[in-house]
């Protein structure tokens, strides 16, 4: 399980899909990166990913670890965001037969877990169905 | 008599933004499990928003200020307070404003603070917002009103403690889709309905909870508020008051002697209940998603403990383009999917583990 301090350092990307977009080449990552692995330069600046995309693929979790019981069943994605990268990531308000691929999604920040009652509440990005 | 509140800087509301959960709780369901199903039974509402399992006051409050923020316009870097009332704040000490503010992309050069005041926390902020803008402090504020309520299983509350809320961006009158006119803050010691630390669950007074505590604070900050404007209430084309369920509402709103049409748009209780301090800034954004420039509107909150807010509005034309960058109200209400009780009480943490 990750601590407190990793939990920190990953803010932004988990709270604000924030990745990174090569200078050179253009290519946007997520996660972000220090070196661009498509032209293996360094000249990457930050860049906000606009949260919107379809699913490529997904699978619905039946059993899982006491952390997600509350959320069985629940369905993970494979999805493509309109800039380019491919991310996995579950999917929330939704029913499970209810997804296909191809569906349009939107990311929206969610509750991924707990550290137990007294510890830290984890946030991240989920996706659901595009609404906005 | 004292005066109307009211900043020296005109002020208003630039942006709103509205969230409701996508679950509900049929009342019937509840009282089928507490009290069996019972001929001509009358219950508060028809249905409650429940909160999913992966959603709190924080993200709930994140996706109304997002709204918000879509319908202003502005860049999340020029607000410079994030101010949130809620009596369901996920932490007790750890502020759900530096969070929903990190997300948001509005850290660090920022105020947040979470406010408390029963169901009225969420207007506290706006007033507070209000204030601070008005006195030239910053030109905008994010005020967020956000409840996931809880009801002790069985007791009366249950049927409409629920979830949702809004988000307001409040700054200059020039930039405003409505203007505040004035407002009025009526409170006194009246203990209707409270929780004491490491409780789960609120106490309240039962028929208590009526006459001296909802009924006497709307009525006297909402007259205190139309008196001090020269106002009457035919100058309101809506009026929104806090909804604990669907008959208080109409019952204040002849008291003071507005018509049944006047509150209908703003009432929201029937079809997602009692959405503590979300709910009549809640009941605002239904309003102004479907109000024209030029109309006044009144809002009056009331938060046990006990007091009321009053705060009135007139629109600008600048409503017109800036309601649609955002979902309406309507939409949230209308993306509903019911659940049983057994799901409610799995989500709501009402089985115990072990």
């Amino acid at each position: 399980m990750m601590g407190i301090p990793g939990n920190w350092r990953l803010r932004k990307q988990r709270y604000q899909l924030a990745g990174t977009r090569c200078r050179d080449c253009g290519t946007i990552h997520f996660p972000p990166r220090q070196v661009c692995p498509r032209c293996k330069n360094r000249h990457l600046s930050d860049f906000k990913l606009s949260g919107k995309g379809t699913v490529y693929s997904y699978t619905t979790i039946y059993q899982t670890t006491p952390k997600f019981q509350f959320f069985v069943p629940y369905v993970v994605a494979l999805i493509d965001l309109e800039e380019g990268p491919r991310i996995t990531a579950q999917l929330t308000d939704v029913d499970p037969e209810a997804v296909t691929i191809g569906m349009p999604v939107e990311m929206v920040l969610r509750k991924i877990s707990e550290q137990g009652e007294r510890g830290l509440i984890h946030y991240g990005y989920k996706f659901r169905p595009r609404l906005r | 008599m004292a005066d109307v509140l009211k900043p020296e800087r005109p002020v208003g509301i630039v942006g709103y933004g509205a969230y409701i959960p996508r679950y509900r709780l049929p009342a019937r369901e509840i009282a089928r499990i507490w009290r069996g199903t019972q001929e001509a039974e009358v219950l508060p509402v028809d249905q409650k928003s429940v909160p999913g399992p992966d959603e709190d006051t924080i993200t709930m409050a994140i996706e109304a200020a997002e709204n918000a923020l879509m319908r202003a316009g502005i860049a999340p870097e020029v607000i410079r307070a994030v101010w949130i009332g809620s009596e369901s704040h996920p932490y007790a000490v750890k502020p759900s404003g530096t969070i929903v503010a990190q997300a948001l992309g509005i850290t660090p050069n920022v105020s947040t603070a979470d406010f408390e005041f029963a169901c009225k926390a969420g207007t506290e902020a706006m007033q507070a917002g209000f204030g601070f803008v008005g006195g030239r402090m910053a030109d905008y504020v994010l005020t967020i009103a956000m409840d996931t309520a809880q009801g002790r299983p069985g007791d009366a509350l249950e049927y409409t403690a629920a979830a949702g809320g809004a988000a307001f961006v409040i700054g200059p009158a020039e930039h405003s889709l409505a203007l505040l006119e004035g407002a009025f803050s009526y409170v006194t010691d009246t203990p209707d309905f409270f929780r004491r630390a490491h409780q789960l669950y609120p106490e309240h007074g039962h028929r208590f909870t009526g006459e001296p505590a909802y009924f006497h604070h709307i009525v006297h900050a909402a007259q205190k508020l139309m008196e001090g404007l020269q106002r009457r209430p035919p100058d309101y084309a809506a009026v929104v008051f806090h909804q604990p369920n669907t008959k208080f509402p109409f019952k204040v709103a002849k008291m003071l002697g507005f018509r049944e049409e006047q509150v209908r748009t703003g009432l929201l209780a029937p079809f997602i209940g009692n959405t503590y301090a979300g709910a009549s800034p809640l009941g605002l954004t239904a309003v102004l998603d479907l109000a024209r420039p030029g109309d006044r509107i009144l809002v009056v909150s009331f938060g046990s403990g006990a007091g009321s807010d009053a705060l009135s509005f007139q629109v600008t034309e600048r409503i017109e383009e800036r309601r649609t960058r955002a979902p309406l109200t309507q939409t949230y209400i209308q993306r509903a999917k019911s659940i049983d009780y057994a799901t409610y009480a799995k989500w709501r943490n009402k089985i115990v583990m072990h």
